[in-house]
Parts: structure tokens; C-alpha cells; sequence
């Protein structure tokens, strides 16, 4: 499938995973600056984590990558090219993005709401083509929603809504994936059941997945890189085992916590025991 | 669930809804009943049968009813029925952009601030050709939608914040509208009242004709942007992560929206509430997308004008109620509920 589409000239997303840097970015908001000259780089094809307390500009962070806002300073790249340099429609076919609690009009059924994703690859002469077709059903398959493709949004849980979203995103067929936090308000088996599908995107099509999250021990566990923010900077970025230490706790949760290997699989689980002990008793950016 | 076919060939394909198609057949044959009851009604009464013969230049048992169906009656059944399709195709635009159920060109002052501009036409420079009337109307609407856009749309404004600030610029249109009426000259004055009311009273094939070229090209404008507006609906952030140009499309589609608005008001004056009523009825019989929901508010529009024109000239009679009383009636109570709903769920 995937080979004829390429021999007619229909698949246009290059087979190499993209890679996503920013240099020197400084994003705000009218008069306040949110991140002041960050570097981050994506590494490509792996799983990557933002974390950082509420606030400090991971949802910014994302929308940047996404090309979803100017920057005021600094630039993102897409393989090397500013991104704003590239046609919009390019972006959409490489880059997709799921924004932190987004919200459908009443009575979108999930089919149509993954039908949306096929938007950049649509034409007004060509509204839903075979490919579409075919992407949306495997959207909608990897995602375990065929047998609710037809129930509106509405009507769902909260998991099987998130999973509708992704969905969407996945139609997009994009080789890389943004998401704000993609497991708030889910229970904790419904967070699971989104960190294991992403796993297996990555795992399975070697998709670049950036996802911000809340939950360090699930970070740590299903991504392989992670970016945490503080002060509007990066504060540290590697594997889990080199960001997710008592100081990074300290320092940018603000928390008292020891961390411990995890028996199952020895990466990095934090307990934290108390709030920050706080000579001064301020509080800090 | 939704039925739809696809048309393919070589790199061509457009889906078509199914169901949405049977449901604007269906609403498109009432209209059309609708009309031939519409023109049979009057002080000279002419049969259903003999209406449709009329209207089919057929021969008919009085020669009268070819003039009286065709020249008299019709023009004024159809001007209803562009002016609700107008009106619906309006609000189906603004509800879509504005992700919000209680949006309208009638609730947000759109239609106050073309009645304004043609209530000033008419009073102020009384010579005017009927033609200059909906440019007028548009540069109302126009500024109105774009105070609107500059107080409540920006940033992710409530919806209840958006109808509240759209029933102020309304209101404020509305008094200035008043005070052109309080120092105009009488006879402009009575005529600029009856419109202002909401009607499709004597209008002819000379108000009709200018209403058509407007809807023909906002209204397939509006189609050909389904796409897109489907993509708004989910949210600023979601659409330009799929690569919509969202300043550019929800200009394009709200200059759309205010052209379908004043148009219908530069006809017919103020006919209340069916931009607000028609996208909520279609929306329940086709779902959301708006290759469908567009089409489908557009019939159920042009329906209920129609209806509520009959109504109006049927049930007074010997007095004749203007349609915009009527939809007014009916579309008042919906307003509330809706509100209440929407408080509701907040
Ligand atoms: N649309 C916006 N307009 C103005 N300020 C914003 C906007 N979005 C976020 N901010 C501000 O920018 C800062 C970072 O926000 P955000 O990136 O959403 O943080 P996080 O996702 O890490 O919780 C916050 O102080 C927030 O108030
Ligand atoms: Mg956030």
C-alpha cells in the first residue's frame, strides 16, 4: 500500500524521522516572557517528556515546536529549516499536534472527529480519497476505537475521548507527534492504556512522540529522553536517570523527594516526602 | 451514524452525506408545498392544483392566475424563502466560528446594524435605487461584526460574554435606528417601519432580484469553505495544528456570514431568531459537519420564513402579521432555553 501510493507520488512525508530543534527561543505573551533563549533539541524517532511545574511554559514550549506561535526571538527547526520558512501544509503532514484539553462541537462522532486529521493531505478536489479512507480505519483501529467510530464525542468516557483525539492525530500521519498532556484527568489505567499506545507508535513505527507530562514516574518510565523546565530555561535534558534526581525535585517541584530504582525496571521512581524546606521561606520564578 | 458514498475518479473524490441529502430533499419538498400553499392563499383564494398549473404555464380554469401567481404572488413566497436561507446559512457560519450554540446574526447585532444602515438610506437619502439598499446593509453589519471581533473574540471569551456584548452593540443600533425614525419624513418613515418589523409584505421580483447574486456567491463561498469550517470547530490551536489558515478562513468565512446577514435584512428588514433557530433544527437532523449541516440550516431557514409567512397571512386574517413577528414568537422561547441550557452546562 504504502509502496504504490509512493510509486504515484502520494506519499510525501520523507522516510527519515524529522528532527525538531529550537535554538535561542524566547516565547511570551503580550507583556510577559514565558522562555528566554532555550535550546532544546528532539531527538528523532525516540520518545521524548517535558516536564515542569504548572505554568512554567511546557504547553508554550509545545505550540512553538508546532509552529503555532512566533516566536519572539530564536527559531525552531525542522530539519534544519525554520520552520516558519516551510508552507503550512508541509508542517501539518510532519508535525502533529494534540493540544491540552481540546474540545469537539456536540455531536462529532469519533469517525468523523479522525476524519479531521486528513485535513493537510486533502484538497478541495480531493476530499477523501482512498488513502484517507485508509488512514482514518487505522487511526481508528491502533487506537481501539473502531467499535465506538460511530458514538459521539459526547457520550464517551473521558479515556475513550482522549483515545478519539489521538486518533485524529494519528489520521494526520505524521511522523512526529506532539501532546499536551495526554493522560490529565484520565484514572490511572486509562493513563496507562495512552502511555502504552504511544509506546507502540514509537515502538512499532518509529514515530517521534514529545509529550508533556505531569507525572515524573510515568515519564520516566515511557520515555526516553526528558526536558524539564524552570525559570523559562531548560533545567536539565538526558535520560531519565540523568533529569529525574532529588535536586531537579527540589529545585523546580519544589518537594522534598528520595528517588529509588524502580524494582521491575530500575529506572528512576521518586517518593517524595515533604514540601521544600525554604531558609528564606520566598518564593522563587 | 452517517451513510455517506464517495465520488472517485482519478485523483478526484468528494463524499457525499447520504442522509444529509435525503433531509435536504425532504426540507426543500416541504418549502416547496409550503410556497404553493403560500401563493394560493390571498383575497382571491387559488387551489393548490391550479397554483402548481400556474406556476408550470399551464392552462388553468381563470387566466387571471398565471398574472396573480407568477407576477403577484410568487416573487413574495421566494423572497421568504431566500431571505430564511440567508438568515440560517448565516447563523450556521457564526455558530461554527464562534463554537457556540447561542451565536446569530440577529442576537449579536449583526441584523440591527444593517437595519441601521438601510433605515439611514432610506430616511436620510430617500432617491436611492432598492439595489443600494443591501451594499448599505452590508457596511452595517460589517462594522458591527468587527466591533464584535475587537471586544469579545479575542482570546477564548465565553460564550455568554459574546452574546452579552453582541446584544449591547444590537441594542445600541437599535436606538440609533430609532432616532433616524423620530426625525425622518413621514412617509419614508412608515415604509422604513414595516420593513424594520421583519417582512416579505408586497415584495416583488424587483427586491428579489438583487438578494440572488448575493446569496448565489456567499453561499457557495461559505460550501466550498465546509472543509475548513469544520476544522474551526475544533478549537484555534487543533485547526492550525492541521495546517488551516485560521485568520484567513475565519475572515473569509465570517465576511460569509455578514454578507448572507445583510442581504437578508437589506430584503425583508429584521426577521428574528431564524438564524439562531434553523442551524439548531438541521443540526439535529444531519450532525455537525458542515457539508451537510450547511445545506440542511439553509433549507430549514428558507422553510420556516415560509411557514411563518403563511401563518402570519392566514391566521390574523383579515389582518395580515408580518413573518418576523411570527419567527420572533417561536424563536424568543427557543433563545431561552438555549441560554438555559448553555448556563447549565457551565
Ligand atoms: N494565551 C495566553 N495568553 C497569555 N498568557 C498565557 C497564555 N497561555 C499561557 N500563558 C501564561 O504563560 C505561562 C506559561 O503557560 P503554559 O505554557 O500554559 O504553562 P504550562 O503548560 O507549563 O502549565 C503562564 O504563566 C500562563 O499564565
Ligand atoms: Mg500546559
Amino acid at each position: 500500500m504504502k509502496d504504490l501510493g509512493r510509486l504515484m507520488g502520494k506519499v510525501e512525508a520523507p522516510p527519515e524521522p524529522a528532527k525538531l530543534r529550537a535554538e535561542g527561543l524566547t516565547l511570551g505573551y503580550d507583556d510577559t516572557t514565558v522562555i528566554e533563549r532555550l535550546a532544546v533539541e528532539v531527538p528523532p524517532g525516540r520518545i521524548t517528556s517535558v516536564v515542569g511545574p504548572n505554568g512554567c511554559g511546557k504547553s508554550t514550549l509545545l505550540r512553538a515546536l508546532a509552529r503555532l506561535m512566533r516566536p519572539r526571538g530564536g527559531s525552531v527547526y525542522l530539519d534544519g529549516k525554520e520552520i516558519f520558512s516551510l508552507p503550512t501544509r508541509e508542517v501539518a503532514r510532519r508535525l502533529g499536534i494534540l493540544p491540552q484539553s481540546p474540545e469537539a462541537p456536540e455531536g462529532l462522532t469519533v469517525r468523523e472527529l479522525a476524519a479531521q486529521g486528513r485535513y493537510p493531505h486533502q484538497s478541495w478536489l480531493s476530499q477523501w480519497s482512498a488513502s484517507d479512507e485508509r488512514a482514518v480505519e487505522e487511526a481508528l483501529r491502533k487506537t481501539v476505537m473502531l467499535g465506538l467510530a460511530d458514538r459521539p464525542l459526547d457520550t464517551l468516557s473521558g479515556g475513550q475521548r482522549q483515545r478519539a483525539w489521538i486518533s485524529m492525530a494519528l489520521a494526520q500521519e505524521t511522523e512526529t507527534l506532539l501532546l499536551d498532556e495526554p493522560t490529565t484527568f484520565l484514572d490511572m489505567a486509562h493513563q496507562l492504556e495512552v502511555l502504552q499506545l504511544l509506546g507502540r507508535l514509537n515502538s512499532e513505527e518509529g514515530r517521534t512522540v514529545v509529550m508533556v507530562l505531569h507525572d515524573l514516574n510515568n515519564a520516566a518510565r515511557y520515555s526516553h529522553h526528558m526536558i524539564a523546565l524552570h525559570g523559562g530555561g531548560v533545567y536539565a535534558a538526558g535520560t531519565p536517570e540523568e533529569v529525574v534526581t532529588p535536586e531537579l525535585l527540589r529545585d523546580v517541584f519544589h518537594v522534598e523527594a528520595d528517588i529509588v530504582a524502580d524494582p521491575r525496571t530500575g529506572l528512576p521512581l521518586c517518593v517524595p516526602y515533604g514540601l521544600r524546606r525554604h531558609p528564606s521561606g520566598g518564593e522563587e520564578g | 451514524m452517517r451513510r455517506r458514498a464517495v465520488l472517485r475518479r482519478g485523483g478526484l473524490s468528494l463524499p457525499l452525506d447520504l442522509r444529509a441529502a435525503a433531509v435536504v430533499a425532504g426540507l426543500l419538498g416541504a418549502s416547496l408545498v409550503g410556497i404553493v400553499l403560500h401563493v394560493g392563499v390571498g383575497e382571491y383564494p387559488i387551489s393548490p392544483p391550479d397554483v402548481v398549473r400556474a406556476l408550470l404555464g399551464l392552462s388553468t380554469g381563470d387566466e387571471n392566475y398565471y398574472f396573480i401567481v407568477n407576477v403577484l404572488r410568487l416573487p413574495r413566497a421566494l423572497v421568504a424563502f431566500l431571505v430564511g436561507a440567508a438568515l440560517a446559512l448565516s447563523g450556521a457560519i457564526l455558530q461554527g466560528l464562534t463554537r457556540n450554540p447561542l451565536a446569530a446574526p440577529e442576537i449579536v447585532g449583526i441584523n440591527a446594524g444593517a437595519g441601521l444602515a438601510a433605515v439611514t438610506l432610506i430616511v436620510a437619502l430617500p432617491s436611492v435605487p432598492a439595489a443600494l439598499i443591501p451594499p448599505a446593509a452590508f457596511v452595517g453589519a460589517v462594522a458591527v461584526a468587527a466591533t464584535l471581533y475587537l471586544l469579545a473574540w479575542r482570546g477564548e471569551s465565553s460564550p455568554i460574554r459574546l452574546i452579552l456584548i453582541g446584544v449591547g452593540i444590537g441594542a445600541v443600533a437599535t436606538a440609533l435606528t430609532t432616532i433616524m425614525i423620530t426625525y425622518g419624513e413621514i412617509e419614508q418613515v412608515s415604509q422604513a417601519l414595516v420593513w424594520l418589523t421583519g417582512s416579505v409584505y408586497g415584495r416583488s421580483w424587483e427586491e428579489l432580484w438583487p438578494l440572488l447574486p448575493w446569496l448565489a456567491l456567499f453561499g457557495s463561498l461559505a460550501l466550498l469553505r465546509a472543509r475548513h469550517l469544520n476544522a474551526l470547530t475544533l478549537g484555534d490551536e487543533v485547526a492550525a495544528g492541521l495546517g488551516v489558515g485560521v485568520e484567513r478562513e475565519r475572515g473569509l468565512l465570517l465576511l460569509c456570514s455578514v454578507a448572507l446577514a445583510a442581504a437578508a435584512v437589506a430584503t425583508a428588514g429584521t426577521v428574528g431568531f431564524v438564524g439562531l433557530m434553523a442551524p439548531h433544527i438541521a443540526r439535529r437532523l444531519v450532525g455537525p459537519s458542515h457539508g451537510g449541516l450547511l445545506p440542511a440550516a439553509a433549507a430549514s431557514g428558507g422553510m420556516l420564513v415560509v411557514a411563518a409567512d403563511l401563518v402570519g397571512r392566514v391566521a390574523f386574517s383579515p389582518l395580515e402579521m408580518p413573518c418576523g413577528i411570527i419567527t420572533s414568537a417561536v424563536g424568543a422561547p427557543f433563545f431561552i432555553y438555549l441560554l438555559y441550557r448553555s448556563a447549565d452546562a457551565k
